[in-house]
């Protein structure tokens, strides 16, 4: 796999989030990585489904937020260990996102859209009235959860390191199935489903192999995360706003190639970031995600990455 | 026996105004087959707008439908030449994600203007009362306002050549231009009818309860719900889905807790979507 | 070599002669509510801590520990919202600095703060009611507030007197706040021999409580209690009496405590609020104003009179002062040995924290009392109508 320039830059990019805040000591720096890892992690895993299959999973968040109630509940009603509770919860939100992947897959374009919505808000709304996941309050994290880590300024870095890690393996994900078999039928179908259908590509099961498996990593992320967080709430969890921003950053860097999610989350976040203390500017960053998001419908459907590879064709072989 | 009456009865009244408010969205997706994701911004300027006539000007709440029906009208058709126009005939993904990323930038604008906090414009009405229950005289206006602009959408749809225009350009765009259709400024008319509905839905729900620059928000899902219920791109059926809808949230009450009607309509969306994808009340043949 | 040690000495004198004035500045941490629903109580608490803040800086500054501390804000406006809650919490402690913080209002917020407070340990004055944040095994968070499950006690007592057969529609909004008051006073209702007739709670985005009050007159309720916070308590006791839902009793959470209620006009009569505080209580302070002093302060600089939010906001400063001037230093640890020990009264009531680990920081010493809204030569005031050691008029059943 090391045999392509590509993978480097994958190994580059997650050591370097990985090394510089512990290096620079700061915490700020951390929290801000922080964010751009799981953003990371949300684009590029939807970049399968709207990338790679052309289907608009608007309610992506759905599997970060269950993934995330998933873990809290383990750990903090349970006892478990923090990263077997995530990767179980990750296990159990692609299982039922295949289950669901099943009967919603049927549905095309806008419908498809449309019902990932409705997904989203269904599970809210349930998470909500569920008692024993803390119903409209949610799930407070008891502090001792951080004592088997350290202590909660342990607790806070193993946590992003672990981010680091999922991150990393998303693109190592979107790599892999870039270049497998797999992918190739999911572009053939993101192209023109019908003619891939024809042409014998096994489109139903395709597509919901995609789905869950889009639903796996973010699931271990959302545990991760709201694990930091130290509650999760309904509201916060299923956010809509994020899952539509996830689309922004992909669509921003490029959807469809790998390293587009990476660039576009990270910029986002960053743009997110600035704008978050500026009083009159804080709502602003939703106008900027708008404009960005219609100038790019409108003008450069491939984002950055379409542009950068449009003008400089010799970085095609570099930046997959 | 009679407290599930009362609900039915009211949970109908609010489902006018649902219906009135889907009615824009189903409108516009029928005649140009755009989705419009803007539908919740427009609704919330629609309560503003009756903030801004009714509390600050000092108008009567009702006054501001018909100036939210002109002013609406004219936002819709200047919506149409800004963004609308290039969206016709692209695929839908692309119409979707515009409409969306226009939806971002009222919204954030909004925010940025008016922030989330809550508004309020107390609007009083005798009721009628029944037994203990109380009907406000409020929603039973909002209703027969709304049952009035829906009744006045099909006489110009079906009863005049504006109307026959617009439904031989969402027939078959090309033969109508053939027929010698203005079929572009058509569209432009259809689209601002279609904001135009969506933004007197905001003031009359306005008159009802209070709102913030977010509450577009559900009712924008709401209406989602109720067009395909009633079929896109159906008016009719967006009124009857409306409707229906509030029969549904008046029916169940009663019931269980208040909490679990939304998850009844999602699931109703999501079962709606699957099984019955041109609306369960769908009359046209699209 | 003997100049030298002179000159030694000399410096060292000239360092321990410093004057006992050098000015520090103590930096506080906190976000509010500028915007979102929450805005209206909350904007009263940070009028509550600037009042405090520009009497201290008037005076001269916090004196602690042979230094003087000029008290100054970092605050930003985190919309309501829990997840801006969290990141500006983080942004205060490692990029700005704070030494100390307040927290949010609103017993969510509080919640989601205190996390981050107890992650990176630092003190924090709570200003929320919700028991929860204390049993987690927080160590440096401390409730100002009494705690949820006191809320209602009072106005159980009052209808208890006034109608022992009541029956009770129990109907509040789903946030942690209003759950954890209702569960509490749901056990307490039942304890005391009423029949509740109706328990449901609200999605906190409700605007339209039509279905809610029609299952309210369906059950016959002849008293309502609940409601969350401003702007669903103000709602809801409007369509309450648009649509004549003729109840004996309502109690209202948070709601009707703000001067903003009486805009409600006839709908306001007869509601009734718990609250932590009213401008009439007399209590003999240990140190600082009197709640009547401290009423004139406030309408003097701000134009409307202060809610119990206002005034917790205030005395939250003054008991960090206290401390720190008890602890002779800013360290965090010291100041919290200090609020372990505390037991004082101030305008506000009684303070005082528990130690009991199970539930650390969880107010021990703070009372209710009930207030209604009740008309007095045709105007809307605000009574207080419970405990009857406390009260300035009759009650308005």
């Amino acid at each position: 796999m090391f045999s392509r320039p590509f993978p480097w830059l994958i190994a580059l990019i997650a050591a370097l989030f990985a090394l510089v805040p512990a290096w620079a000591g700061s915490v700020q720096l951390r929290e801000s990585l922080l964010l751009a890892a799981v953003y990371i992690t949300l684009a590029s895993n939807l970049n399968l489904m709207i990338g790679y299959a052309g289907y608009v999973n608007f309610g992506n968040i759905v599997f970060f937020g269950l993934g995330g109630y998933f873990c809290m509940y383990l750990v903090n009603d349970w006892k478990w260990n923090l990263v077997a509770a995530a990767l179980v919860a990750g296990g159990i939100v692609s299982a039922l996102a295949f289950l669901f992947g099943l009967g919603i897959l049927r549905l095309r374009g806008a419908f498809f859209a449309l019902a990932t919505i409705g997904v989203n808000e269904a599970t809210r709304q349930f998470v909500a009235n569920f008692e024993p996941w803390g119903g409209a309050t949610g799930i407070y994290l008891s502090l001792n959860a951080y004592e088997p880590l350290g202590g909660p300024r342990q607790a806070l870095w193993f946590v992003y390191f672990l981010l680091v890690a999922v991150m990393a393996l998303s693109l190592v994900l979107s790599y892999a199935i870039k270049n497998s078999k797999f992918g190739l039928g999911l572009l053939a179908i993101g192209e023109n489903e019908d003619a891939a259908s024809i042409l014998g590509v096994p489109t139903p099961r395709y597509k919901t192999i995609v789905y869950s498996t889009s639903a796996f990593l973010p699931a271990v992320a959302g545990g991760f995360y709201f694990f930091k967080s130290g509650i999760i709430e309904p509201t916060g969890a299923f956010d809509l706003g994020l899952s539509i921003e996830a689309i922004v950053m992909l669509m921003l860097g490029g959807q469809g190639t790998i390293i587009g999610p990476a660039l576009g989350a990270f910029l986002y976040e960053e743009l997110r970031g600035t704008l978050l203390t500026l009083p009159t500017f804080s709502h602003f960053q939703l106008v900027i995600a708008g404009l960005l998001l219609l100038l790019i419908v409108l003008f450069a459907p491939g984002g950055l990455m379409g542009l950068i590879r449009g003008y400089f064709p010799a970085t095609r072989k570099f930046f997959e | 026996m009679i407290g599930v009456l009362a609900s039915i009865i009211d949970g109908v009244l609010v489902g006018a105004v649902y219906g009135l408010a889907a009615m824009g969205l189903t409108l516009i997706w029928g005649v140009m087959r755009i989705i419009n994701l803007t539908h919740g911004a427009i609704i919330v300027f629609g309560m503003f707008a009756l903030y801004f006539l009714a509390s600050m000007l000092g108008l009567p709440p009702y006054a501001a439908v018909p100036i939210s029906l002109l002013f609406g009208f004219s936002l819709g058709v200047a919506l149409y030449w800004i963004v609308a126009h290039r969206m016709v005939g692209r695929p839908i993904l692309m119409s979707l994600l515009a409409t969306f990323s226009m939806n971002l930038v009222l919204i954030g604008l909004g925010t940025a203007l008016f922030t989330t906090s809550p508004y309020n414009t107390p609007v009083s009405l005798p009721g009628l009362s029944w037994s203990g229950y109380t009907f406000t005289g409020t929603h039973i206006v909002a209703a027969a306002i709304a049952a009035t602009i829906a009744g006045f959408l099909y006489l110009l749809l079906y009863r005049t050549l504006i109307g026959k225009a617009i439904r031989a350009v969402a027939g078959n765009r090309d033969a109508a231009e053939l027929c010698g259709i203005p079929t572009t400024q058509v569209l432009s008319l259809a689209f601002g009818l279609g904001i135009a509905l969506a933004f007197v839905s905001g003031t009359l729900i306005a008159t009802l309860f209070p709102f913030t620059v977010l509450s577009g928000q559900t009712y924008q899902v709401k209406s989602f719900v109720v067009t395909v219920l009633g079929g896109l791109g159906n008016p009719a059926g967006a009124l009857l889905g409306g409707v229906a809808l509030g029969l549904v949230e008046g029916l169940a009450t009663p019931f269980m807790p208040v909490s679990w009607i939304p998850i009844v309509e999602f699931v109703l969306f999501v079962i709606t979507l699957l099984a019955f994808p041109r609306g369960i009340f769908s009359f046209s043949r699209s | 070599m003997k100049t030298n040690a002179l000159r030694l000495l000399a410096a060292a004198a000239f360092f321990a002669a410093a004057p006992v004035s050098a000015q520090e500045t103590l930096t506080i941490g906190f976000t509010v509510s500028q915007t979102g629903k929450l805005n209206n109580d909350s904007i009263a608490q940070v009028r509550g801590f600037e009042l405090w803040r520009d009497q201290v800086n008037a005076a001269g500054g916090i004196k602690a520990g042979g230094k003087i501390y000029k008290v100054e804000f970092v605050s930003y406006d985190d919309e309501s919202q829990n997840t801006r809650v969290q990141q500006l919490y983080t942004r205060l402690i490692a990029q700005d600095n704070a030494q100390f913080l307040f927290s949010p209002y609103s017993s969510g917020l509080v919640a989601t703060a205190a996390i981050i407070s107890e992650q990176y340990g630092k003190v924090m004055l709570a200003t929320g009611a919700e028991e929860k944040p204390y049993r987690l095994g927080s160590k440096h968070l401390f409730q100002v507030y009494a705690p949820a499950g006191q809320y209602l006690a009072g106005a159980l007592q009052a209808l208890k007197a006034l109608d022992p057969n009541a029956k009770i529609a129990f109907v509040y909004k789903d946030d942690p706040f209003s759950k954890a008051v209702a569960v509490a006073t749901r056990d307490l209702a039942v304890k005391e021999g009423f029949k509740l007739v109706l328990d449901e709670s609200y999605s906190p985005d409700t605007t339209d409580f039509g279905p809610i009050i029609n299952k309210v007159i369906s059950s016959g309720a002849t008293a309502l209690i609940g409601g969350g916070h401003y702007p669903d308590g103000a709602t809801l006791a409007r369509q309450l009496y648009d649509q004549k839902a003729g109840l004996k009793w309502v109690t209202l959470l948070v709601a009707p405590d703000s001067p903003n209620f009486s805009t409600l006009d006839k709908a306001a009569v007869g509601i009734s609020v718990p609250s932590q505080w009213e401008p009439q209580a007399a209590f003999k302070p240990d140190f600082g104003p009197t709640a009547e002093q401290f009423t004139k302060d406030f309408v003097a600089k701000f134009s409307i009179g202060p809610s119990y939010h206002a005034a917790a906001g205030y005395a939250s400063g003054m008991i960090l002062q206290r401390a720190m001037e008890q602890a002779g230093s800013v360290d965090p640890e010291k100041v919290t040995e200090i609020f372990n020990k505390m037991d004082v009264i101030t305008l506000y009531g009684r303070t005082k924290f528990s130690n009991d680990p199970k539930e650390h920081g969880l107010q021990l010493g703070h009372e209710m009392v009930l207030a209604q809204w009740q008309m007095k030569d045709g105007k809307l005031v605000k009574e207080v109508i419970w405990p009857k050691s406390a009260k300035t008029a009759d009650i308005l059943y």
